[in-house]
């Protein structure tokens, strides 16, 4: 049996492209790193792929928008052969930065109609920078990468991670249908750890097959028991992370 | 609102709170912009600047005029050389100079000689620097002889160690204190883009895996009325300096991973901005040699008129008019530009594309291709450099220090492949001229000579100074102690300070775990309390990690720089211990931050610190392998009843100690981990308040220094070490601003559970302490404070024979620290009490 392989794209800008190629690794798939140029010159270079993955940094900078210009590049150069992957069973990754590229692309929570963005990252509420550790509930229901998870702990680490939607009464709607999994929860104390604002606690977002998923934690951040912030003395050191799983799962179905 | 306002105090708030005219233009209401000059082309011009026949006067205001920063002795021996040649110096060979002669280029001052008398006598230096901080990792490393794991100290622009068998790794920290003083954000930012650059262009390009910042300001209480002109007010500097980083950091992704603040109204005038990174490399590329031949390729942004005079600018003192003069000093960053340029280097480095590297730093090209053609000499043509708009002169071109650009030298057989690895990254990379083995370095515009400069002048003919300095010890002040009140009490006013209060709003701003390498974090622990040494992986998939730690005594600085320095290296080197670090690993850095040295008696406070250097580096067997000094930190200004005023840093010294841990899945962590574990004491604590933490809350004044045993020291790091190896340790924090209670209730915040601890148990050098405030806020060098499990307490009492110790509490369920003091009497304060201090929080 071949492992299966996964593209991570990078643009100007890409930082977490590294430890998210690493993670896919220990999860057992074949990972390359490739630049949003060479694709756009050689787009026949995801066809030996399984996995597309937009890891986490700040594309062009976000100087304009977080992922907006990625977003724009994709679409205008790409767009034949994302949706060619998409519909030949590919499994499609967006980690913060990749998120936002997958809401502005209209690969993720699209109007069915129009294809426009329905949903997108905004500053956060508190209008910082903020690394810090939540909790996640996740209810997998079609989403591939999810599948097995309920509680999980992860990191975020972005200043546009708030969660909005053009017309706010999509949310049940979007819920009901298993398009919105992962969600940010309580701490022991009974604290919210929604660390941006997010409308209905969302973390991440899938498409209605769930194969397309995005997210604002760092799943590639949590592929050991050391990267937790109190691993020392409480967890076997030696351990796999929770974000692992998401890795593991794409792999698997891929398999 | 804005319309109801005095139009004057609508400029006056905008300028205070909005915008930093230094770089930025108030206008009120609609800006009109029709029209964006790009500039003329300059024309070739040849400026010659007549030196012969100037007196000394004349001298020094041209030196002055131009920014220079060159003394009239300097200006004689340039004279001559260009009389010998029978002429004067064209314009662009002046600047060339004064660039390469900067303070800020070739540390004139440390490696001076100096004719010194201190407490501890007569000393002679014919080079400071050499005799005793390079002196130190010389006798290490012959000491060390076979096992030497030093691999390149004090040459290329970081420096370099042994990591595992594969790897080197590499670390910098640099000072970004003028520009910074200007324009806070931008200074900040392009500080820590410099030091990333550094580490990028050590031997054959290093990949930047981490890095700190360390910043020093006036308290954030400062009154507005008591600000100078010129001055940013210390909240809003701090702010911007914290985003700079943030912002510069976190968009190259490299994680901000260690770091400190430190507050003394001192810092008003000249606040200081420390930026560091940490590298690693493939073993064997640490060495690299441009070969003749080479093309001299810039790679990266675009040259610009933005940072000109930066390195001249950073030698001179600032005033109150430094904002409106030195505007053009300030260098603008752009990270992406510098994220896409690392990730060209590193690319072109695995392909082996280049000879040597280095970056674009102070002076611009001048000192970049300076340095590397050093030896062999250079052709440059400046007119083929790519510019952001047009109309630089040839001297502009050559001094702008204009941020994210790199020279490489590159064999002509390798361009076209460097180049296509460029487009594929995006980066503009341009060959502007060849290392030709001339010995001179010759600058050309569109084929007409502009300058052409003998390399052993420019690097050897810089006369050396002798300077006298000197130093007498303070009478040591009698111990005063003030106010009255519990330990307990005291303990949530020590926590609140500033110095020891949680970081936690700009350590969050930062990304500490980009790049996935992150083990012992800077906020940790079910309570998320203060980590000592940050801990991260030098390789993702692999257990072998990097420490780094951070000494900081500033205030001790004016009372014995002596003891400031070996406290800072002693602070430095515990933070890392108290990680797990392997003692015998522990390579550490110097960053000297002074105020005016042509002063005999500042002078000598920077010799006694040297001195500290040399003695405590080889105490710990701990090699210096890099450094960096920024002097004269002086501000002066002219106060409001027409007074001149100036004020001075404390002499700082900071030290940071890059350790390395074997596995770290056996790092160690400061937050308590379960009820029932035993507390103890590792080292002894002396009667010492002088400069302590208690002294700033009011608690105390005077005292005696605290003095560094260095023997003490290192036993007690040796025992924590062999204790850990067994592993015998559950948690291990070392006590350093606030002292011991200070240390207990951090590890008590950090593991959001309760402790008791029992003063009287502590082990002192003299028997018994004079003040039970003494043993709880006393700031010894060189203590740890160790959790223990029951069933290990007989294994850890063996490992600490021969080392003062002792057993002072345990771990309680329940989240309150108890305190017996030394009478019998015991206190009772909730650990969420503590923590709402530490975190500044109304509770």
């Amino acid at each position: 049996m071949l492992s299966p392989r996964a593209l991570i794209l990078r643009a100007p800008g890409t930082n977490c492209d590294h430890e998210t190629a690493h993670a896919f690794e220990r999860a057992g798939g074949i990972a390359r790193r490739v630049h949003v140029r060479a694709l756009s010159e050689r787009p026949a270079i995801a066809d030996d792929c399984q996995i597309l993955c937009i890891p986490g940094g700040f594309s062009y900078g976000d100087d304009i928008a977080s992922g907006r210009i990625f977003a724009l590049e994709l679409k205008t150069r790409l767009s034949d052969a994302l949706l060619r992957f998409r519909d030949r069973g590919g499994l499609v990754l967006g980690i913060c930065n990749g998120f936002q590229v997958l809401l502005q692309t209209g690969l993720l929570l699209a109007d069915p109609a129009t294809g426009a963005p329905q949903a997108s990252l905004a500053h956060n509420t508190s209008g910082r920078f903020v690394d810090r550790w939540v909790r996640l509930n996740a209810a997998p229901g079609p989403c591939v990468f999810l599948r097995g998870l309920d509680h999980l702990e992860l990191p975020v680490a972005h200043g546009e991670g708030r969660f909005v939607l053009r017309d706010p009464a999509l949310l049940g709607p979007l819920r009901a249908a298993g398009q919105l999994p992962l969600s940010y929860a309580h701490d022991d104390a009974g604290r919210s750890t929604n660390p941006n604002g997010a409308l209905g606690d969302v973390a991440g977002a899938c498409d209605p097959t769930g194969r397309v998923f995005g997210l604002m934690p760092h799943p590639e951040r949590f592929i050991d028991a050391t990267q937790h912030p109190s691993w020392s003395g409480r967890l076997d050191p030696s351990a796999a992370g929770a974000g692992l799983t998401m890795f593991a799962n794409a792999v698997k179905a891929m398999a | 609102w804005l319309p109801t306002m005095h139009a004057s105090d609508v400029g006056r708030l905008a300028g205070r709170l909005l915008a930093n005219d230094a770089i930025q233009e108030i206008v009120v209401g609609r800006l009109a912009i029709t029209t964006l000059s790009g500039g003329r082309t300059w024309s070739f011009e040849q400026e010659t600047i007549p030196l012969a026949g100037l007196d000394a006067a004349a001298l020094d205001r041209l030196s002055r005029e131009r920014c220079l920063a060159l003394t009239v002795r300097e200006l004689h021996a340039v004279r001559d050389h260009f009389l010998s040649l029978g002429r004067d110096p064209f314009e662009i060979e002046l600047e060339t100079i004064a660039q390469t002669w900067s303070e800020h280029c070739c540390h004139k001052t440390l490696s001076s000689g100096i004719d010194h008398v201190g407490p501890a006598g007569e000393a002679h230096y014919d080079n400071l620097l050499k005799e005793t901080v390079f002196a130190a990792t010389r006798t290490i490393r012959e000491t060390l002889g076979p096992k030497d794991w030093c691999v390149s100290v004090f040459r290329d622009n970081s420096g370099v160690v042994r990591f595992d068998g594969d790897h080197d790794i590499c670390v910098k920290v640099e000072t970004h204190n003028h520009p910074s003083a200007i324009e806070p954000y931008g200074g900040a930012a392009t500080g820590l883009g410099g030091v990333i650059r550094d580490v990028l262009g050590t031997g054959l390009g290093a990949k930047p895996i981490a890095n700190l910042d360390v910043f020093c300001v006036a308290p954030p209480d400062t009154p507005a009325a008591e600000i100078p002109p010129g001055v940013i007010h210390p909240r809003r500097l701090l702010a911007g300096v914290a985003a700079g980083v943030r912002d510069y950091g976190n968009r190259m992704g490299i994680p901000t991973i260690a770091g400190a603040v430190a507050f003394d109204p001192g810092y008003l005038g000249n606040p200081l901005v420390f930026c560091g990174t940490v590298g690693i490399m493939p073993r064997g590329s640490a060495e690299a040699a441009v070969q003749l031949g080479d093309l001299i390729v810039v790679a990266g942004g675009r040259t610009g008129r933005d940072g000109i005079h930066g390195a001249t600018f950073s030698s001179i003192e600032l005033s109150s008019e430094s904002e409106t003069e030195s505007g053009g000093a300030v260098q603008i960053g752009h990270a992406i530009n510098e994220k896409i340029l690392a990730d060209f280097v590193l690319e072109a480095s695995r392909r082996k594309l280049f000879h040597a590297i280095t970056d674009c730093g102070a002076g611009g090209l001048s000192s970049a291709v300076g340095e590397m053609a050093a030896t062999l000499g250079a052709a440059v043509d400046l007119d083929t450099v790519p510019l952001k708009y047009e109309g630089l002169s040839a001297s502009e071109v050559w001094i702008s220090e204009a941020q994210e650009r790199m020279v490489l030298a590159v064999d002509p057989a390798d361009w076209n492949m460097l180049a296509s690895v460029a487009s594929e990254e995006g980066v503009e990379a341009t060959a502007i001229g060849t290392f030709t083995g001339s010995g001179r370095i010759v600058l050309r515009w569109q084929g007409q000579v502009a300058g052409d400069l003998d390399c052993h002048f420019l690097h050897e003919g810089r006369p050396k100074q002798r300077l006298t300095s000197r130093h007498a010890a303070l009478p040591p002040l009698p111990v005063t102690w003030l106010g009255d009140g519990s330990l307990a009490a005291w303990l949530l006013d020590v926590l609140a300070l500033p110095d020891v209060a949680s970081k936690e709003r700009i350590i969050r701003q930062y990304d500490h775990e980009v790049q996935g390498c992150s083990v012992i974090k800077p906020l940790l622990g079910p309570g998320e309390g203060p980590a000592d040494g940050t801990v991260i992986r030098g390789v993702l998939g692999r257990n072998r990690g990097i420490v780094l730690g951070v000494g900081l005594r500033h205030r001790l600085g004016r009372i014995d720089p002596y003891q400031m320095a070996a406290g800072a290296i002693v602070e430095a080197i515990a933070n890392a211990a108290a990680a797990g670090a392997d003692p015998d690993r522990i390579a550490l850095l110097d960053n000297f931050c002074w105020g005016d040295t042509r002063r005999e008696d500042s002078l000598g406070t920077l010799v006694e610190a040297c001195r500290a250097c040399h003695d405590t580096a080889i105490a710990f067997a701990a090699p210096f392998v890099s450094g960096k000094d920024s002097l004269n930190n002086v501000f002066a200004w002219t106060d409001g009843s027409g007074t001149a005023r100036e004020i001075s840093i404390p002499p700082t010294l900071l030290a940071t100690a890059i350790g390395q841990v074997d596995d770290v899945r056996r790092a160690l962590s400061p937050d308590l981990k379960a009820a029932g574990n035993l507390l103890a004491v590792v080292g002894h604590s002396q009667d010492d308040m002088a400069g302590s933490q208690l002294e700033l809350a009011g608690g105390v004044r005077g005292g005696a220094v605290p003095t560094v045993d260095v023997a003490a020291c290192r036993a007690a790091c040796r025992a924590v070490a062999v204790a850990h190896k067994d592993g015998l340790i559950a948690s291990c924090h070392d006590c350093s601003d606030g002292g011991l209670l200070t240390a207990v209730a951090e590890m008590a915040i950090a593991g959001a559970t309760g402790a008791r601890i029992d003063l009287a148990k502590v082990p002192c050098a003299s028997g018994t302490l004079p003040s039970d405030r003494v043993v709880a806020f006393g700031e010894t060098p060189g203590r740890f404070v160790c959790e223990v499990r029951q069933e290990h307490a007989a294994a850890f009492e063996a490992r600490c024979a021969g080392v003062p110790w002792g057993w002072i509490g345990g771990v309680t369920a329940e989240p309150v620290l108890e305190i017996v003091a030394p009478s019998g009497d015991a206190e009772r304060v909730p650990v969420e009490k503590l923590a709402h201090a530490w975190r500044g929080e109304a509770v």
